[in-house]
């Protein structure tokens, strides 16, 4: 099987000819394509070792089993896309071709895919890269941030297609409208974890107050598959990228029994899509009959609280005397000790003007006393002669017994005296009003006489003039009127004589001459 | 100094507007609470209330504003984010 082997382009020589000569980069340049040709498409299971990035971007490492090593290099622009990160330890099945490294006389693997080698292996991977990373603190409950109640604006990091980002819309649009802003990305396959990563890191990165807002909440989300299909999520860039979100982030990948390590690494872990939008907004008609519910306990309890304390300062104002009428009292009082200060004085008058009178009705009118003179008069009298007669009776039988010599005339001498002084009180008395009376007539006679109608009577007149009672001549001026009062009544006359009236300042010197005589006027008395 | 955002002070007590929607909140049901515990001064009762009207319309606001609004962000030419509306495909 020699000739499998023998290098295209070379001319095949018999043993022992003349070999022809190559150099060494002929030789390697026959043994790159004699690989290349042979190798040009290969699939290669093993462990990778000894991986390293190098600073073009190219990433070298070694395939290797119990008993052989591979090289391996991935150059940059396949290793941007590669579906896994590749790391030590990693069972991997690669892709790629066999080539040569001439520099080094080394053969390798040019890589161009790499797919992780089995179930198990993925799960022991990620059981690996689990206990890294929480050794690491990435998994710390420490590092969880509280998700805001209600965001402005959510940032969803999921495919733009498919039922995920639906049923995201639609529960949040029925729980509480919001603005969502949705970084679009490939969820599985070839760079997907770097898209999911970038998408995390770009929210982050957006400015605050720029045109696009930045999201108070992150979700990021993958619908159910295989743990291939789920394994962007598990991948540490994207793992490392939610762990240093500084927004809020839910993870939601997969169904509830699909746990990847971006959930470890997330604020909160969801079990569905549907349930992170549940988990990132509350309830809109809630949270409306939440704050109805606060607004009428409010008002109720400052209704109630102000109604109680009026409750207790109106029971202590009945407590309080009313200060009106406390006032109103002292007032009353004031005035019943004033009124009565007035009263007093008045009242002592009063009360020793009754007294007075008091005594003056006791005291008996002289009339009255007559009478009690005469009613005790009356009553000696009536008493005294039955007395008398008991007396004479008793001087009488005494006599009798002895001599019979009664004082007959003394007796009928004091009966004599009684009754004329009985008889005698009544004229007196009458004689009494007699001479006062006539004493009244008199005066009033006197009266009469002094009085000027008597006088007038006797044929006098009185004359009035214009100032009145003119009793003297010289004020009576010509042509004063004159009223002359006679008894039976009055005339009026004019003066002829008499002063000059209109005279009397023209010319003083002429003194007043009477024309005609005056009405002559006799002495009054 | 002024805009360090670890020391950045509560926001000030009158100012209801600033809260957020979950502060406003809270807030509007300890005062409740107190109210109704029928505690404290007249007065701070009054105030507490005027308070609490404040925070219930900060509420109301805030979920007047449920709008939904849904974009899809794109990378521009130069690499900042733009937003375009989201079509679900």
């Amino acid at each position: 099987m020699s000739e499998t082997y023998t290098t295209p382009g070379l001319q095949p020589e018999r043993a022992g000819a003349n070999l022809p000569e190559l150099t060494v980069s002929e030789i390697s340049g026959a043994i790159k394509r004699t690989l290349e040709s042979a190798f040009d498409r290969v699939r290669v299971r093993g462990e990778i070792s000894g991986f390293k990035r190098a600073a073009s971007g190219h990433c070298y490492m070694a395939l290797k089993d119990e008993r052989a090593v591979l090289d391996g290099v991935c150059w940059r622009g396949t290793a941007q896309r590669l579906s896994i990160q590749p790391e030590d330890g990693l069972e991997v099945i690669a892709t790629g071709r066999i080539t040569s490294y001439a520099g080094r006389s080394k053969y390798q693997m040019v890589i161009d895919s790499l797919e992780l080698a089995g179930e198990g292996a993925l799960l022991k991977l990620l059981e690996e890269r689990k206990r890294k990373l929480g050794a690491e603190g990435l998994f710390a409950p420490e590092r969880k941030r509280a998700l805001p109640f209600l965001p402005e604006v959510i940032g969803v990091v999921t495919s733009p297609s498919g039922a995920v980002i639906r049923d995201i819309l639609h529960r949040l649009a029925e729980r509480f409208p919001r603005r969502v802003l949705v970084w679009p990305v490939l969820v599985q396959g070839q760079g997907a974890a770097e898209q999911v990563a970038e998408a995390i890191r770009g929210f982050n990165a957006l400015p605050a107050k720029g045109p696009v807002p930045r999201p108070d909440l992150l979700i990021v989300a993958r619908g159910g598959g295989s743990l291939e299909d789920l394994w962007a999520f598990n991948e540490e860039m994207v793992v490392r990228a939610a762990a240093e979100s500084a927004i809020p982030l839910i993870s939601a990948v997969g169904h509830e029994t699909d746990t990847t390590l971006i959930d470890f690494a997330s604020d909160r872990r969801a079990p569905t899509p549907t349930a992170a939008a549940e988990i990132a907004v509350p309830v809109r008609s809630e949270l409306q009959s939440q704050v109805l519910d606060f607004e009428r306990r409010l008002l109720g309890s400052s209704v109630r609280q102000l109604a109680e304390r009026r409750n207790q300062v109106e029971g202590l104002a009945r407590g309080l005397p009313d200060p009106q009428r406390l006032l109103q009292e002292k007032t009353q009082s004031l005035d019943d000790r004033s009124e009565r200060l007035q009263l007093a004085g008045r009242s002592f008058l009063d009360r020793r003007g009754a007294e007075l009178e008091s005594l003056g009705h006791r005291l008996p009118h002289p009339r009255q006393q007559l009478r009690y003179a005469q009613q005790a008069l009356d009553g000696a009298r009536d008493r005294l002669s039955p007395a008398m007669q008991r007396l004479v009776t008793q001087r009488r039988q005494l006599v009798e017994r002895l001599r019979p010599l009664p004082p007959r005339r003394e007796l009928a001498h004091a009966v004599q005296t009684l009754a004329t002084c009985g008889e005698r009180l009544e004229p007196a008395m009458r004689r009494v009003l007699t001479a006062r009376k006539d004493t009244l007539d008199a005066s009033k006679r006197l009266l009469e006489t002094l009085s000027y109608k008597g006088t007038l009577e006797r044929g006098y007149a009185v004359v009035r003039g214009p100032q009145g009672l003119q009793p003297r001549a010289k004020d009576v001026r010509k042509g004063d009127e004159l009223r002359i009062e006679f008894f039976d009544g009055a005339v009026t006359a004019l003066a002829s004589g008499g002063r000059e009236a209109s005279s009397a300042a023209a010319k003083p010197a002429t003194p007043p001459q009477p024309h005609g005589p005056a009405p002559k006027q006799g002495k009054l008395l | 100094m002024a805009d360090t955002p670890a020391t950045a002070a509560p926001v000030a007590k009158e100012d209801v507007t600033k809260l957020s929607f979950e502060e406003a909140l809270e807030e509007l049901k300890d005062i409740v609470k107190r109210l109704e515990s029928g505690e404290g001064r007249l007065d701070e009762a009054i105030e507490a209330y005027e308070r609490g009207a404040n925070l219930k319309q900060q509420c109301e606001k805030k979920l007047q504003e449920a709008q939904a609004k849904i974009e899809r962000i794109g990378l521009g030419s130069d690499g900042t984010p733009t937003t375009s509306p989201f079509e679900s495909q």
